[in-house]
């Protein structure tokens, strides 16, 4: 509903607007994330030695190492299980939470939401030492369930799969519940009322009626929850410690404690080519199965 | 079937004592300005709002009793409320899949169905691909599907332009008649519950106003606010006199017989546009102030001494007046509809 002026521009101005607005955004992008990308991926060719530190020469050599050695198999194995186990319980709580949230009314509604959102609030460092607190053999959740009888000696949380997934699991739940909180809030409560006058009931309308139409924002939850989990630091390293690797935890090893920068490097780029091929691939996957219905 | 219904919110009453009987077949529309109180009926009627007191029965049976989800009625909602991850025909099938019809005979009556409303072509195509027309007839299709005994309508023509609008108008009511489907459709557009209904409840602020065929609420309406609200109409003030046991209602000079059981005293008439004439003599005086050109009729105003009126004259190559020419309006006795004097609301 302009006037005339803008489509009297020359299409050339025109063409280039988009870029040049985006210009700033892109630039900061480029400075802080793609160059500190290239360069970790320029240093995982190099070599390192223990005796001559790092060589400065460009070869594959360390990505053949990795993958020719069963140990790194195994760590990145159990970052993508955990990632994936953190995934599915994330959903399996986020969404329904989601949903009991958006049928809530003001100020429950409002005080629940931020109870769900605040983990978020806090320090990823300070929670999750919370959870160390809480996972230890005389912390609570073995105390409660050694007086509930359900367990004769402490569990083992700390260092341990379990521990990573519950606290990993608490971290990032949230994510879930925003994402699918957003798309009930986009349902037009009169499809609802479809159903039921046809004659469903209330379970029927929840998972033929609800449920598919919130799917794509569980599956872009857990996307984000998939990636940040397979990518997580300082969860796995204070509560799996060092005896219990992820592919982050190791990089961060090697760069710190061996002083072998290039491997480091090399499983770091890794984990991220890892991480975006998985991310992208569900994403074209969920934007092909939904793009009739949804657009 | 409505008796004495009610629904208040904390005070304020939104369906005030609402009693409706629908005949069989019959196609009823509720008609009002919005806030009238005529989606909420609706909503209590489908069982989505629960009210505050009287009574629905379909058939004899007490609807109240019945939870909205085996009511089985049949609603057409103003969002139409497609189910946008199924297709035409899954919508159109959800309803008979609920009533555990066997494969083969759903099939049957989906493609049945959406014959009926012309759309067999796009039974596979999801909703987001089709226009605001096509997803009506769906909408349409699958509450016909399951047979309801009512057919409950919420504005659902309101999302659609003017000339898809009469043409869906026109198919509404032939594929209404041909089913013979009890149905009652909410509306705030007094063209098309005119063009749709056997009658017409008027509603204003929760209240019914009144019922009637359409024409009759047209041509008798039973309250300033009905001649207001269907159609334009001209109101004037006017004095109603008992005159030896009958009534006469008069504008100062000008007096005619009426047929009312009002109380003598102030009183207001109601005159159609396109009932008042030009008179050479004896007429309410008054000057013509615009003339409008509608293609098939002019629209003149005349200023009187009642106020400004209204007159629509047939574009049938009659010589009409020139603006600012003084003229004399006429009507006949039975055009025009005596009413209680003006209150402050209408």
């Amino acid at each position: 509903m302009t006037t005339g002026e803008s489509t009297r521009r020359p299409a050339e101005s025109l063409r280039l607007t988009p870029y040049l607005l985006s210009g700033p955004a892109l630039a900061v992008l480029a400075a802080l994330l793609v160059v500190p990308l290239i360069a970790t991926f320029l240093l995982s060719l190099h070599s390192f030695d223990l005796y001559k530190g790092i060589e400065n020469v460009y070869n594959f050599r360390n990505y053949a190492d990795i993958f020719s050695d069963p140990y790194f198999y195994r760590i990145y194995g159990r970052t993508f299980r955990i990632a994936l186990i953190v995934t599915a319980l994330a959903v399996l709580l986020g969404t329904p939470e989601a949903y009991i949230l958006n049928r809530m009314r003001d100020p429950w509604r409002r005080i629940c939401l931020l109870l769900v959102l605040g983990p978020l609030f806090i320090s990823i460092v300070s929670r999750t030492l919370g959870w160390a607190l809480l996972f230890g053999s005389t912390g609570l959740v073995n105390q409660g369930l050694m007086a509930a009888g359900l367990i004769e000696s402490p569990l083992q949380f700390m260092y341990s799969e379990t521990g990573v997934v519950i606290a990993l699991t608490h971290v990032l739940v949230p994510f879930v519940v925003i994402s699918v909180w957003a798309s009930l809030r986009r349902l037009d409560p009169q499809v609802e009322h479809a159903a039921v006058s046809l004659g469903a009931g209330q379970s029927t309308v929840l998972f033929r009626i609800v449920l598919p139409q919130v799917m794509p924002g569980i599956l872009s939850g857990a996307i984000i929850v998939f990636a940040l989990a397979a990518s997580a630091f300082a969860t796995p390293a204070i509560i799996g410690g060092r005896r219990l690797q992820v592919a982050a935890t190791l990089a961060y090893d090697e760069f710190l404690n061996t002083l072998n920068w290039p491997l480091g490097a090399a499983i770091a780029v890794l984990l991220v080519i890892a991480n975006v091929v998985i991310v992208a691939g569900c994403n074209r996957l969920i934007e092909r199965r939904y793009a009739q219905v949804f657009q | 079937m409505l008796d004495g219904l009610t629904k208040s919110y904390g005070g304020i009453v939104a369906v005030d004592h609402l009693s409706l009987t629908v005949g069989e077949g019959e196609f009823v529309s509720l008609l009002g300005p919005s806030g009238c109180g005529k989606t909420t009926t609706l909503q209590m009627i489908a069982g989505f709002l629960e009210p505050s007191g009287g009574r629905i029965s379909l058939d004899g049976a007490d609807l109240l009793a019945v939870p909205p989800n085996k009511r089985g009625l049949g609603i057409v909602f103003q969002s139409y409320a497609l189910f946008p991850h199924m297709t035409a025909a899954e919508n159109v099938a959800f309803g008979l899949e609920m009533r555990r019809m066997p494969r083969a005979d759903r099939d049957a009556r989906v493609a049945e169905v959406l014959a009926l409303v012309g759309l067999t072509a796009l039974a596979d195509r999801f909703p987001n691909r089709m226009s605001g027309g096509q997803q009506q007839r769906v909408a349409l299709a699958r509450a016909l599907a399951i047979r309801p005994k009512v057919l409950l309508l919420d504005e659902p023509l309101s999302n659609l332009d003017a000339k898809l609008r009469e043409e869906m108008q026109i198919e509404l009511r032939q594929i209404q008649q041909r089913l013979g489907t009890t149905t009652i459709l909410v509306t705030h557009d007094q063209a098309e519950a005119m063009a749709l209904s056997d009658r017409v409840v008027i509603m204003n602020k929760g209240r019914v106003e009144q019922i009637a065929a359409p024409d009759v609420a047209y041509s008798e309406p039973a309250s300033p606010f009905v001649a207001n609200f269907l159609g334009k109409t001209n109101q004037f003030p006017a004095m109603l006199r008992a005159d030896g046991g009958r009534h006469v209602v008069a504008i100062g000079e000008l007096a005619w017989p009426a047929d009312t059981a009002l109380p003598p005293g102030p009183a207001t008439i109601s005159v159609r546009p396109e009932r008042i004439g030009f008179t050479a003599a004896g007429g309410l005086p008054g000057v013509l102030r615009n003339r409008v050109f509608q293609g098939n009729h002019w629209l003149l105003q005349v200023q009187t001494a009642s106020g400004l009126v209204t007159i629509i004259r047939q574009n049938n190559g009659e010589a009409l007046p020139a603006e600012g020419d003084r003229i004399a309006l006429s009507w006949r006795a039975e055009d025009m509809s005596v009413m209680a004097a003006r209150d402050t609301a209408a």
